[in-house]
């Protein structure tokens, strides 16, 4: 039961293929993203996922295939076009600024959507004002729905690991994405903390009816917050399906598994 | 205070009426939100809780059903209270964090049909438990997120209730008015669960007339005007923050704040600065640590200057706040240390505007309490519980010491039963224990006498003393009172007194098993370079008796002030070579001593004790961390006390 009807294709990746000299850590890699799902992608270590987000979002230039999102067919994008788009992203390693506060951090994912010039922001008169006074309203709305008001004003290095995923989570949804990239975000959280992020997760995609692209390693959560899952094994997809196809998929299990062939 | 003649009205919808008549316009409500505090004030607040309960009354809540509410300090929380009593409802107050079988019982024992609730998880939990509590009929929510999907006939969410309400009222006019003005005084207007030791909760029914008349005694003692500031943040379902934040707020017209979140508590307190504030005694501790710890950071003249004007504030500002005596010299110190110390420290903690700090609960030590005092923070100390309404025993300003709780507030009469138990006859006692009258005939005698459970006495200016629980009070072997819970209290007052266990009961003479902490002794060891080698080696060190036994002693010549705890002194005592551990099963989960599991782990040491012996060896069983077992050995010296003749009163 969900709020918004899984709809039409948002994202299609078709036969992208991204090799660094030697190593080829994508090969013809086809999926689709349906709007409103939440899309897991999975694998072993090495097995292409942060490659693949990263061919999402302009950081990396795949050599072969195409990317169409809402239609638009491209071959090459910079990230802050995937940004303006409406692609957002959460970094595996955390992409936050240690000693600016939570409320900054998240302002900055907030600028995408604001107009004035940076010399009008940095005097901060007139529209820029004006403009600053709105965001910071919007900024407000992700920190309260993130629940992290104690630490407003906190710098975000001072924070326990989790609650930076969390900022880091903010800040990705400040720009209001359609499509939210999330890596591994719950990698390296306690149980509770995993609890959490994964309601965050259905939240953001119930309320907002975000599309979400998730790479997980954690099986529980990808079988219990999932709709579709996307296997990678060795820059190759091996299997694509519902979780309970995938529970039974026999490469999936291989791959996972190590069972020798 | 705007000249009004203090309102007559006896009931909190009447209340709410009358503050809408002499004050609407100024700030009923608060709440930060998004980073901003939003003003709700008394005209607004009435519209709310108008609109609440005619949703509440086109959803078929009837006078006398009772209403769960579970969620935190929100202003949603007053209003639904305010609306149920405008229908002549019950609200009961119910724990956030209560489990589903908690839920189960509480739903079923009070026959609870409509539960208004903060969010998703609320929800969830009042769904599952749908089933067993059989008759939950309307579910109402505050917070959306989540909810959405959920299709569930008995869900609403609070903003449709009050559109429902506010058509029913447009259709009805004058239905609502004519509601309030059926309540009585005498009607039930709470429900309070208490969680009891054991057992299934008992609801603590309590009609208008207490909860007003323990609010209006509490609001004139300490002159509360409609220009208090209080913060809401403990739970709404206990009766102190129903005292405090909504029977007192209604009485007197003050403004209530209910912080952003839980976390967010300290910063918000410290942007309204309330005036009258509650605090258990642990909050209070957890302050000064935080303040100690951030002193110790501080720089050489920062920590110089704060060490200076603390000893100045420890000599004069209980005083001052007392207004006693002082010397010219000592105010003018004082003010200079209120300039560079006192203030900026009092703005740090939120309190700078503090007129009344109230602690209860449990014992006070009494460097904490005049810690607080010595800055200018008038905190005193109150006696309640749920089944008085809490305002038993208030100190006035004035006579304000660390171990007493005061004399008997206005319209309180107290009597010390025959076996030292506290009996209480006052307006504000609870009506029932609901649909309990077996428990309600134990604790309310027929002509109206409630037993407090707790053991106590007046002192000689005619104050309050809990000394312990009524049934954890035993007797020395000559019959006078012995207190362990009180003796052990006092010891462990003292920083280097970790644990303690006083033994007495049935004996002739009282004995002490203490711990040391590890910290502050060794500290204490190292300043004076002893060496040690362990914990084992520490507690052993003639040194450490020496300093133990001052403490003792103290303990001693303050036992004999009082007449009837002069036998208590504590004539020997030993420094236990482990630490108490709830692992080993000396304390509880909630770090309480299981003095009669000690008294039979470490009989040899008793026997020893009492039997006159200089040393014992023993040999213990501890069990690691890492759950292997092993054992410890030590031999223990003894040491006697000095103990002094008891100090007679004034005949």
């Amino acid at each position: 039961m969900r709020a918004r009807q899984i709809g039409d294709v948002i994202l299609d990746v078709k036969n992208i293929s991204l090799s660094f000299g030697g190593v080829k850590a994508l090969q013809g890699i086809s999926f689709d993203v349906r709007e409103h799902e939440v899309r897991a992608i999975i694998g072993p270590n090495g097995a292409g996922k942060s490659s693949m987000l990263n061919c999402i979002n302009g950081v990396y230039h795949p050599q072969e295939g195409e990317i169409s999102f809402r239609g638009e067919v491209r071959r090459d994008m910079d990230t802050h076009h995937a940004a303006e788009g409406g692609i957002g992203r959460t970094f595996q390693n955390l992409a936050l600024f240690k000693g600016m506060s939570v409320l900054d951090n998240i302002m900055t994912g907030r600028n995408l959507k604001m107009k004035t010039g940076i010399l009008a922001q940095a005097l901060h008169f007139g529209p820029a004002r004006a403009e600053e006074l709105r965001e910071r309203a919007f900024v407000e709305r992700v920190i309260d729905f993130l629940e992290i008001q104690a630490f407003r004003k906190t710098p975000v290095g001072r924070l326990p690991y989790g609650l930076q995923k969390r900022v880091d989570l903010g800040r990705a949804l400040a720009s209001e994405p359609q499509v939210l990239l999330l890596d591994e975000p719950m990698a390296g959280m306690n149980m509770e903390e995993k609890q959490d992020m994964c309601r965050f997760v259905l939240d953001i995609n119930d309320e907002f009816g975000t599309t979400i692209v998730l790479i997980e390693h954690d099986m529980g959560v990808v079988m219990d917050i999932s709709d579709r899952v996307v296997v990678l094994d060795y820059g190759k997809k091996i299997a694509d399906g519902t979780p309970q196809e995938m529970r039974n998929d026999p490469d999936v299990i291989k791959a996972y598994l190590g069972v020798s062939h | 205070m705007n000249g009004m003649p203090p309102t007559t009205a006896d009931t909190f919808p009447r209340l709410l009426a009358h503050h809408v008549l002499v004050r609407a316009e100024r700030p009923a409500i608060r709440e930060k939100d998004l980073g901003i505090w939003q003003t709700w004030n008394w005209r607004q607040v009435a519209g709310e809780v108008r609109a609440l309960a005619c949703g509440l009354a086109t959803q078929g809540l009837k006078r006398g059903d009772h209403v769960a509410i579970i969620g935190a300090n929100r202003p949603w929380v007053t209003w639904a209270t305010a609306a149920a009593q405008s229908l002549g409802a019950i609200p009961v107050g119910l724990y956030q964090d209560a489990t589903a079988p908690e839920l189960v019982y509480v739903f079923q024992n009070a026959e609870i049909r409509h539960a208004i609730v903060e969010d998703q998880e609320q929800v969830d939990k009042v769904l599952e438990i749908k089933e067993q509590a059989g008759q939950i009929a309307h579910i109402f929510y505050d917070d959306p997120r989540g909810l959405r999907h959920y299709t569930q006939p008995e869900l609403m969410a609070l903003t449709r209730l009050k559109e429902l309400g506010r058509d029913f009222d447009a259709a009805n006019a004058g239905f609502i008015d004519a509601e309030v003005a059926k309540g009585k005084p005498g009607d039930a207007a709470a429900m309070f669960y208490t969680s009891g030791t054991t057992g299934n909760p008992k609801g603590v029914v309590h009609t208008y007339a207490a909860l007003i008349d323990r609010a209006r005694a509490g609001c004139e003692l300490e002159r509360l005007t409609d220009a208090e500031e209080v913060l809401a943040y403990l739970p709404p379902a206990w009766i102190g923050q129903n005292i405090f934040s909504y029977a007192q707020a209604l009485v007197a017209g003050f403004c209530v704040n209910c912080p952003e979140a839980a976390g967010t508590v300290t910063v918000d307190m410290r942007e309204i600065g309330p005036t009258y504030y509650f605090a258990p005694p642990r909050v209070y501790e957890n302050l000064l640590t935080s303040v100690t710890i951030r002193m110790e950071d501080a720089g050489q003249v920062k920590r110089g200057m704060f060490k200076y004007f603390m000893g100045v504030a420890g000599r004069v500002g209980g005083r001052l706040l007392d207004g006693a005596p002082v010397s010219l010299t000592d105010r003018v110190l004082y003010a200079l240390g209120d300039l560079c110390t006192y203030g900026p420290l009092r703005n740090a903690l939120g309190m700078s505007r503090v007129r009344v700090a109230y602690t209860a609960g449990e014992a006070i030590g009494p460097d904490l309490f005049r810690f607080y005092r010595s800055l200018g923070i008038n905190l005193k100390q109150l006696y309640g519980s749920t089944e008085t309404a809490v305002f038993v025993c208030v100190q006035p300003d004035g006579q304000v010491s660390a171990d007493t709780v005061g004399p008997p507030l206005v319209g309180v009469e107290l009597k010390i039963a025959e076996n030292g138990e506290l009996m209480i006859k006052s307006p504000g006692l609870l009506k029932e224990y609901y649909k309990n009258p077996g428990a309600t005939a134990e604790v309310l005698t027929n002509d109206g006498w409630y037993h407090s459970g707790d053991a106590g006495f007046l002192d000689a200016q005619g104050h309050l003393r809990i000394i312990d629980r009524a049934k954890d009070v035993g007797q020395l072997a000559n019959g006078a009172m012995f207190a362990p819970k009180y003796i052990e209290n006092k010891l462990k007052f003292f920083p280097f007194i970790k644990e303690a266990v006083a033994l007495g009961d049935r004996r002739d003479m009282v004995c002490a098993i203490i711990n040391i902490e590890m910290e502050a002794v060794g500290n204490w060891a190292e300043k004076r370079g002893m060496s040690y080698s362990g914990y084992v080696d520490l507690a052993s060190q003639s040194a450490v008796y020496d300093l133990i036994r001052e403490s003792v002693e103290k303990v001693n010549a303050d036992l004999a002030q009082e007449e009837r705890l002069a036998d208590s002194q504590i004539r020997r005592f030993l420094i236990l070579h482990k630490e108490l551990d709830a692992d080993d099963g000396e304390l509880t989960r909630t770090s309480k001593v299981k003095r009669g599991f000690i008294g039979e782990k470490f009989a040899v040491l008793v026997d020893a004790l009492y039997g006159g012996r200089a040393e014992q060896y023993v040999e213990t069983q501890v069990k690691f961390e890492d759950g292997r077992s092993g054992m410890v050995s030590a031999t223990l010296k003894i040491m006697d006390a000095e103990t002094f003749p008891a100090v007679k009163k004034a005949a």
